[in-house]
């Protein structure tokens, strides 16, 4: 960006460019000092529409925000639906009721004003801490618990992490823990979008966090987007955090917005505890995604207020008392409910009413998943192949006659009844029986 | 060649130079519905791929219950031994991939087979990893059909019926097999003492296997318990190659029936060199030594 910017304000004629193709309007310039290029110090500014307080900054005009009390009002409950999973579902995961849990705390506004600003066909490809945009699209807490708990009822069919949701009818790609994979992929799918009749008004959403962006498939998906021209927004979640790395230790550059430019591609830098500022930088970012055909690069600075996950204890590597002064300084959701609250939009009575109804809503839902069973043993070895080949129909075979010979087991006599048909599914593969 | 003056420039077209991004985007089209035949330079430049197809194309229609597949993927790479190739022009990858589930891995003798073998890999449900012998790119010359036709994966084809000894190879080294069974039944003169007369009329089954995963156990095992006698010869290392995996399920499959240990020829276990290319690929007289050991065990 530095070189072209620099290149650009030189004065030049046709006459001092150099003509090679690698960059044939680069400008000639005889001054070694000035012919490096560094970072600016400040970097990037960021874009902001509320101070911490949730008033509009001044200068901001209340009618360019195109929002509306009824969109308002659903960003911040579903921001608020967020907090009260987190909670329920972390102090689950620690008393062994679920084998792992990740929270969206602090990160509300970045998901939840992104997913307002989207069409809910756009195509999603998400890191592991999005799945509020699912919210926003209508999927439930049942589909939630679905998930966590391996139910018969997930449509992944029980075989990821818990976190790791997908939803096809949500337009929502199956999340996978290898980091960054899903940025050239999310480009893939952009250019597909762009050659599919009817669909030419969609735009593919690549999610990841600033640590995620130092993998190489960031630079490889990045790059392929600009390219091809693929329609696709990279909205980058920097909360300061990856596991127990600091940014600081991640990278040396202005963040992960700098890079855009230095692919061919507009970035910006957002608040992104600000929901607001989040939903209106999308927007203009996807309205310009699909007119100008190429991808846009979104940065939303906010601060992962949570542990990475149930298996860290980040109180090992930051002090907690910096991330209780963060939760007080510059909460999202607190952002968003003064702005709500300053219009007479939501009051104290709507916000303990719907925390309780979360709350129940929660509890009720995991209630329900912890008494489903898990889909049958059969599908063990489903969908590996679109059809079950000779060397697996035999290892099914194999597990349909140890069943049948150990299933009154210690190992195996507890286990079995938690799945659906209680291994009797696999009676029918028993060659050895049948 | 061709191809995008024929199909515009929308369908075939240059990525950035990168076996990640590119791999990464086949597999982005593919979960959209779309037909993606992402191309590989050289099977060699696969690895910084490796986390795309392992991780992410084999297991997107697992892990997500069907809901999204890669299956509409088709890679396809130059591999195998050129003459002058050395470590980085050279390679077999198809082990690397043999023990992916849901991964298919493929690799022809011929046109007519390269033809066949690929237009069922491009309609395939499954992502399939198309390896070409490069070395056969220019010198393998026969008929092919014009028209639209397609050969069955996972089955692997008896190019010529015997019964005292069943030899497995795909791609380029099938010709090589061919020559050491000429060289056992009219050894020259400088060999033919090693190879007593009654070896000469020895009738040797000769399998191309064409698709490495999921392989066609059936064919191969049917054909050792006849024989009894069994060679794999491949020109990757023999250190878990696809050759060990036969062998095993062979011996397990055929242990009754097998009069001989089952013989593995490969490339030695060092990385594939450039002046000694000819005494490290698995040549005629390295396989026919082979054959020579076997039947006489």
């Amino acid at each position: 960006m530095t070189t072209t910017a620099q290149c650009r304000s030189a004065k030049s004629t046709s006459a001092n460019k150099t003509h090679l193709p690698g960059h044939p309007t680069s400008a000639f310039v005889p001054d070694l000092k000035a012919a490096f290029v560094d970072a600016k110090v400040g970097g990037i500014p960021t874009y902001r529409l509320t101070d911490g307080h949730g008033k509009l900054i001044e200068g901001v005009q209340e009618d360019s925000l195109k929002l509306g009390k009824e969109e308002a009002v659903r960003m911040y409950r579903t921001m608020l639906l967020l907090p009260t999973l987190d909670v329920i579902l972390y102090a689950s995961q620690r008393q062994g009721r679920v084998s792992f849990w990740m929270t969206s705390t602090g990160e509300e506004a970045s998901i939840v004003g992104s997913a307002a600003a989207l069409s809910d066909t756009d195509e999603v490809f998400a890191q592991y801490r999005e799945f509020g945009v699912l919210l926003w699209r209508g999927y439930t807490v049942d589909n939630v618990m679905d998930q966590v708990f391996g139910t018969c009822d997930d449509p992944g069919r029980a075989r990821q992490m818990p976190v790791h949701f997908g939803s096809a009818k949500h337009h929502f790609h199956t999340i996978s823990s290898p980091l960054a994979t899903q940025i050239p992929q999310a480009a893939g799918a952009a250019y597909a979008l762009k050659r599919t009749p009817g669909r030419e008004n969609d735009v593919v959403v690549c999610y990841f966090g600033e640590g995620a962006a130092s993998e190489g498939d960031a630079h490889a998906g990045m790059n392929i987007a600009a390219t091809l021209r693929c329609p696709v927004l990279f909205i980058v979640r920097n909360n300061g955090f990856a596991i127990s790395t600091p940014a600081a230790e991640q990278y040396m550059g202005d963040g992960i917005a700098s890079r855009g430019p230095g692919y061919g591609m507009p970035a910006i830098r957002v608040d992104g505890n600000d929901a607001l500022a989040v939903r209106a930088a999308v927007s203009e970012a996807r309205t310009r995604a699909i007119k100008e055909q190429r991808p846009m690069l979104i940065e939303c600075m906010t601060y992962r207020v949570g542990h990475h996950s149930t298996s860290d204890d980040s109180s090992a590597y930051r002090s907690a008392s910096a991330v209780e002064n963060w939760k007080k300084v510059d909460n999202p959701l607190h952002r968003m409910a003064s702005y709500l609250r300053d219009r007479a939009w939501w009051d104290d009575a709507m916000e303990e009413e719907t925390k309780k109804a979360f709350r129940n809503e929660v509890v009720r839902a995991m209630g329900v998943a912890e008494k489903k069973k898990r889909p049958n043993l059969s599908s063990l070895f489903e969908d590996t192949w679109t059809k079950v080949p000779p060397i697996l129909q035999d290892q099914r075979a194999e597990l349909a006659r140890l069943v049948d010979l150990y299933g009154k087991s210690e190992e195996w006599a507890k286990e079995l009844p938690k799945y659906e048909d209680a291994g009797k599914d696999l009676e029918q593969w028993n060659r050895k029986k049948a | 060649m061709g191809l995008e003056a024929e199909y515009s420039r929308e369908r075939v077209f240059n990525t950035p130079l990168c076996e990640q991004g590119l791999v990464g985007f086949g597999i982005g089209m593919a979960a959209m519905g779309h037909t993606a035949i992402a191309e590989v330079q050289f099977a060699d430049y696969i690895l910084p791929a490796y986390d795309q197809i392992v991780n992410e194309a084999a297991k997107y229609n697992y892990r997500s219950g069907g809901q999204h597949s890669a299956g509409k993927l088709t890679i396809r790479a130059p591999c195998m031994g050129v003459g002058h190739g050395a470590l980085y022009h050279s390679q077999s990858v198809e082990q690397l991939f043999m023990g992916v589930p849901g991964l298919k891995v493929v690799i022809p003798r011929s046109p007519i087979q390269a033809k066949g073998l690929l237009l069922s890999s491009i309609r395939d449900p499954d992502p399939v990893i198309f390896l070409e012998p490069k070395i056969l790119y220019r010198s393998s010359v026969e008929h092919c059909p014009v028209d639209d036709f397609t050969l069955p994966l996972s089955s692997a084809e008896i190019l010529t019926p015997g019964k005292d000894l069943t030899l497995i190879s795909y791609g380029a080294p099938l010709y090589t097999c061919a020559q050491a069974i000429e060289m056992l039944r009219n050894p020259s003169s400088t060999i033919s003492a090693h190879i007593s007369p009654h070896l000469r009329t020895a009738s040797i089954e000769l399998i191309d296997l064409r698709t490495i995963l999921p392989w066609d156990r059936e064919t191969v095992v049917e054909s050792v318990r006849k024989t009894g006698r069994c060679v794999i010869v491949h020109e990757a290392p023999v250190t878990a190659g696809v050759g060990a995996e036969i062998s095993a399920h062979v011996q397990k499959e055929a242990f009754l029936n097998l009069e001989a240990p089952v013989e593995r020829v490969g490339g030695w276990d060092t990385p594939f060199p450039h002046v000694h290319e000819s005494f490290y690929k698995p040549g005629p007289t390295r396989i026919l030594d082979a054959l020579v050991r076997t039947l006489t065990y």
